[in-house]
């Protein structure tokens, strides 16, 4: 769990958002709509980013969890949290640490996605304040940076 | 405008994203406080029924239950209020002191009118075992039969909901020249008419509601901890108007608020069963409700039927607008249900157009749905669809562009204060140049290129416009009072110096999402011309910010920001008076700079104190004239004369595809005004995420009902959002009109962006199927209802 290990007891049927939220104190992620349609409850399993409503906290034993909180160096942010940052893809917050998680996943396995690429891997989030665009932008911006920094280094 | 402006109206990173972009906010979830113990609700799963008995022993006897209510148990508590009568409509309800009417009780005992009529509540050691309680809850229903629709609802025969209110009808409602309107579809060269379906709609915060009640016996004090948008405005409902406890024994803090666009002002049954229950079992209580519970129990939007008429002469002038709406208060009214179904709407139905006779007629009627209440945009939005539908169908009559017929009617600049005929003054405007930047940015003229070149794609694409003016800046008391606000709108603030020199300010709004710290902070640097870094911002919580009313109506900016920036002033000037008394000069003599330096006329070099010095000097308050109290605390509470007007012009650009139906918005523009704008950056992103709202409405978004009142639609499996890959990235730019009523010269600007969309994209639908005859749709459009246009046969089955 961020890179610690974590023992727990739970019952079989107990959720990983339960008992990230509930057991550990994880709040950070979030509960929205109970059915695996909104993504706020995204984290990443093994580095692949996963809806932790629809995973039982078994199926991770002996799995890698990374929540939100285990992304951002010590009072910082992470390059996908900084860029987000930058364009305000932001507003209310609560779909935030589902996209930062989302986004995590599709930047490191691709660094220069296209927008509709971006838009596509966005679709298992649902955001009501900012219609996607500065989440995009921020996505965007990220794959600039991470372009410049070589070119930059050369 | 002030000279000085450096840190406000410019863009700047939010200090709210770093806690956000990190999961560190505390929503009202993640609340925690010691022996906390957990609520769950138990709604109706029939639409409408006599309840014959219900049976919680066996919930009782669950492990960690402990407590299950039922009315019975709060017959003594008033019921929820409502504080919007619209015109001075007759109340049916029982009265409330403070002579408010009462709508609905905590929970339902003999008769539920909706699903997810509250019935019964369970509080347990965990909400897992709150939650399976309920299901061992049994309730005796005897079955009556349902109405659904608001037209339906009021025809002679339809099933009656409450007792009081003979035919279901709460009000009928009128704004406008009946006669002159009447004379001018008589006399007009041409009329057009249409029946158009403004569908209800669910709002869907990202966070669901919840509430934590924490009552304290040694003190007799209660704590609310709730997702609200409005934390003075529900303290004053719960203590005055429900519990009958003191005002000072009630705090309420709202923590971050996960999106409201309206929902999260009203009063609803769990913030009183929280508390009441706190009381009663001895500690505190929380409940988180689920996305189903919050469909079928949070206030839903939008829902007329309205048949609509447009006199006009062949030329293109419109002489007359006639409405009639039947609208859906759903099963009981709402906080200010019945406000957003009457006068936001109906005195809005004109939008940018001089229209010499305009008349608006609302049957208010109730049904066995969720309560109505406000949805971002709400009341103007669906003004907006009427009138911009209205304008196309003209348009198609008359055989001319619809661009053109909209640039005949508005009205212009010189005009303003100008009176609409159905109650609103707006303020100032520049609708002309609004709407020329519009569609040269949109490319207007080159459509008929682009329909070819999409034709050969298989692509039908259409354009449609859409021009709005949104009443915002909801305050002006005694206005609101005229139209049946039972309750002040102002809006106050506070502003304390420290003797170090930082400032803390506080405001009674209450951010859903709106970057409120960064922009009050702003707006507060600005005046006194310090580093937005010194000023912290406080609001949401009830015992910090004296009094307020909450945020709604895109009113933040435009009602909390002024008022900042006049208590600002009033701090400038007892700085410039104690300056005065330090230097031994007349006052006249003391320039409070616009560095925050404060020095005398001339002598700056030598005759200066920093802001710094001052609060220190304040602080001590030695060497102070007697007429000069210690320190620097103040307050402003405004009240403006009158509204604001925000306006703006989209177009949206579709192209519907011929074999499937499926719209798809491929470029749209937006021009909006909403006067002085304090951070673009924050506007821009609200005014996206708006647009994207309107789209839902448009094309996807629908609370669909059964005919026995099951909410078909009641989680995201269902129901529709707009999701990324459904919008492209639009064109964006601003006319900056400011208004005369507040010293900012800004407007409301949260919500305005919702108000067009649907009326820019079903004008683009229709207009890219204008040669099949259609008309009309309805919304939302649907593939296969789009599909059903182009295949009007069908397939063979």
């Amino acid at each position: 769990m961020n890179g610690k290990t974590v023992e727990t007891d739970v019952e079989p049927q107990r959720l990983l958002v339960e008992t990230l939220r509930d057991e550990l104190g994880l709040t950070g992620t979030k509960v929205g709509c109970d059915t695996g349609q909104c993504g706020t409850c995204v984290v990443q399993l093994d580095g692949l980013s996963v809806k932790s409503c629809l995973v039982l906290t078994v199926q991770t034993e002996a799995h890698e969890v990374t929540t939100i909180e285990g992304v951002a160096p010590e009072g910082g942010l992470d390059a996908v949290q900084e860029s987000l940052r930058k364009e305000h893809g932001t507003q209310c917050g609560f779909c935030t640490p589902g996209v930062v998680m989302s986004l995590r996943d599709l930047l490191e396995r691709e660094k220069e996605p296209s927008e509709e690429r971006i838009r596509e891997w966005l679709t298992g989030t649902l955001c009501r304040c900012t219609g996607y665009h500065s989440i995009v932008r921020g996505a965007q911006g990220v794959a600039a940076a991470s372009v410049a920094v070589p070119a930059a280094g050369s | 405008m002030s000279a000085g402006r450096r840190v406000l109206g410019v863009a700047s990173d939010c200090r709210e994203d770093p806690q956000l972009l990190r999961g560190e906010a505390t929503f009202i979830a993640d609340v925690e406080l010691p022996r906390m113990t957990h609520m769950a609700i138990l709604g109706s799963e029939h639409a409408h029924a006599l309840i014959k008995g219900i049976d919680t022993s066996a919930a009782e006897a669950m492990p960690g239950v402990l407590k299950v209510v039922t009315a019975a148990d709060f017959a003594n508590v008033m019921p929820l209020p409502c504080i919007w009568i619209p015109g001075g409509v007759e109340s049916h309800f029982p009265p409330h002191p403070y002579g408010l009417p009462g709508s609905r009780p905590l929970l339902s005992g003999d008769r539920v009118r909706h699903v997810g009529d509250q019935i019964a509540a369970v509080v347990a050691e965990t909400a897992w075992q709150a939650h399976a309680a309920l299901k061992a809850i049994r309730v005796d229903y005897e079955l009556l039969p349902v109405v659904t629709r608001a037209d339906d609802a009021i025809a002679e025969g339809a099933p009656q909901l409450h007792e009081a209110v003979p035919g279901n009808l709460n009000a009928y409602w009128t704004c406008g020249n009946k006669e002159a309107t009447e004379r001018a579809l008589a006399d007009a060269e041409v009329k057009v008419e249409l029946d158009l379906v403004n569908q209800r709609t669910i709002n869907s915060p990202m966070e669901p509601r919840g509430a934590v009640g924490h009552y304290v016996a040694a003190t007799d004090d209660y704590t609310l901890y709730a997702s609200t948008q409005g934390p003075h405005n529900h303290r004053f409902l719960l203590a005055a108007l429900v519990l009958g406890i003191p005002f000072n024994k009630l705090r309420v803090i709202a923590p971050t608020v996960g999106g409201s666009f309206g929902t999260k002002g009203y009063l609803y049954p769990d913030m009183a069963l929280v508390l009441l229950l706190s009381k009663m079992l001895g500690r505190p209580v929380k409940w988180v409700d689920t996305r189903t519970g919050l469909m079928r129990s949070t206030v839903q939007g939008r829902d007329h039927r309205q048949h609509v008429t447009l006199a006009g002469t062949r030329d293109g002038r419109i002489t007359g607008l006639h409405c009639t709406s039947y609208a859906n208060l759903g099963a009981y009214p709402s906080t200010i249900g019945p406000g957003v179904a009457t006068a936001l709407m109906g005195r809005s139905i004109s939008g940018m157009y001089q229209i010499p006779a305009a008349f608006c007629e609302v049957y208010v009627a109730f049904t066995n749905t969720v309560p109505l209440g406000a949805q971002r945009g709400s009341g103007r939005a669906e003004a907006t669809f009427l009138m911009e539908r209205l304008v196309d169908r003209y348009a198609t009559e008359i055989g001319m562009d619809p661009a053109e017929v909209r640039r005949k009617n508005l009205v212009p600049n010189d005009a303003f204060p100008y009176e609409n005929g159905l109650g609103w003054t707006y303020d100032s405007g520049s609708y002309r140049e609004n709407f020329d930047k519009a569609l040269e940015l949109a490319g207007y003229t080159d459509m008929d290129e682009r329909k070819a070149e999409a034709r050969g794609r298989g692509k039908r694409l259409g354009v449609g416009i859409a021009c709005y003016v949104a009443i915002c800046g909801v305050g002006p008391s005694t206005r609101m009072s005229q139209e049946g606000m039972l309750g002040g709108t102002w809006e106050s603030s506070n502003i304390r110096v420290h003797p170090t020199g930082e400032v803390s300010a506080t405001v009674g709004s209450a951010s859903t999402g709106q970057s409120h710290y960064t922009v009050y902070a702003q707006v507060v640097a600005d005046e006194l011309g310090i580093d937005p870094a010194q000023v912290q911002v406080m609001e949401a919580d009830t015992l910090r910010a004296p009094y307020g009313q909450g945020t709604y109506g895109s009113r933040s900016f435009s009602m909390a920001g002024p008022s900042l920036a006049l208590t600002a002033r009033k701090v400038k000037e007892k700085m410039r008076r104690a300056a005065a008394a330090l230097f031994q000069v007349d006052v006249d003599k003391v320039v409070y700079g616009e560095d925050g330096v404060i020095f005398v006329q001339g002598e700056r070099e030598t005759q200066s104190k920093t802001f710094a010095d001052l609060a220190m000097a304040l602080w001590y308050g030695w060497n102070l004239p007697p007429e000069i109290e210690p320190t620097i605390d103040e307050t402003t509470f405004f009240d403006p004369p009158d509204f604001n007007y925000p306006f703006g012009t989209h177009v949206a650009v579709v192209e519907v595809d011929e074999l499937t139906g499926q719209t798809e918005v491929v470029s749209y523009t937006a021009v909006d005004d909403a006067g002085f704008v304090g951070n673009p950056t924050i506007v821009k992103g609200q005014i996206e995420g708006s647009i994207v709202h309107g789209f839902g409405q448009a094309l996807m978004e629908q609370a669909v009902y059964d005919e026995q009142g099951n909410l078909v639609t009641a989680d995201f499996r269902n129901y529709a959002l707009p999701r990324a890959a459904d919008v492209p990235f639009f064109q964006l730019d601003r006319t900056e009109t400011p208004t005369p009523h507040n010293p900012l010269g800004a407007k409301g600007a949260g919500e305005i962006a919702t108000v067009p969309p649907a009326a820019a994209v079903v004008n683009a639908v229709v207009n890219a199927l204008a040669d099949l005859g259609v008309q009309h749709l309805d919304m939302p459009l649907t593939p296969e209802k789009v599909w059903r246009q182009l295949n009007p046969e069908g397939v063979a089955p």
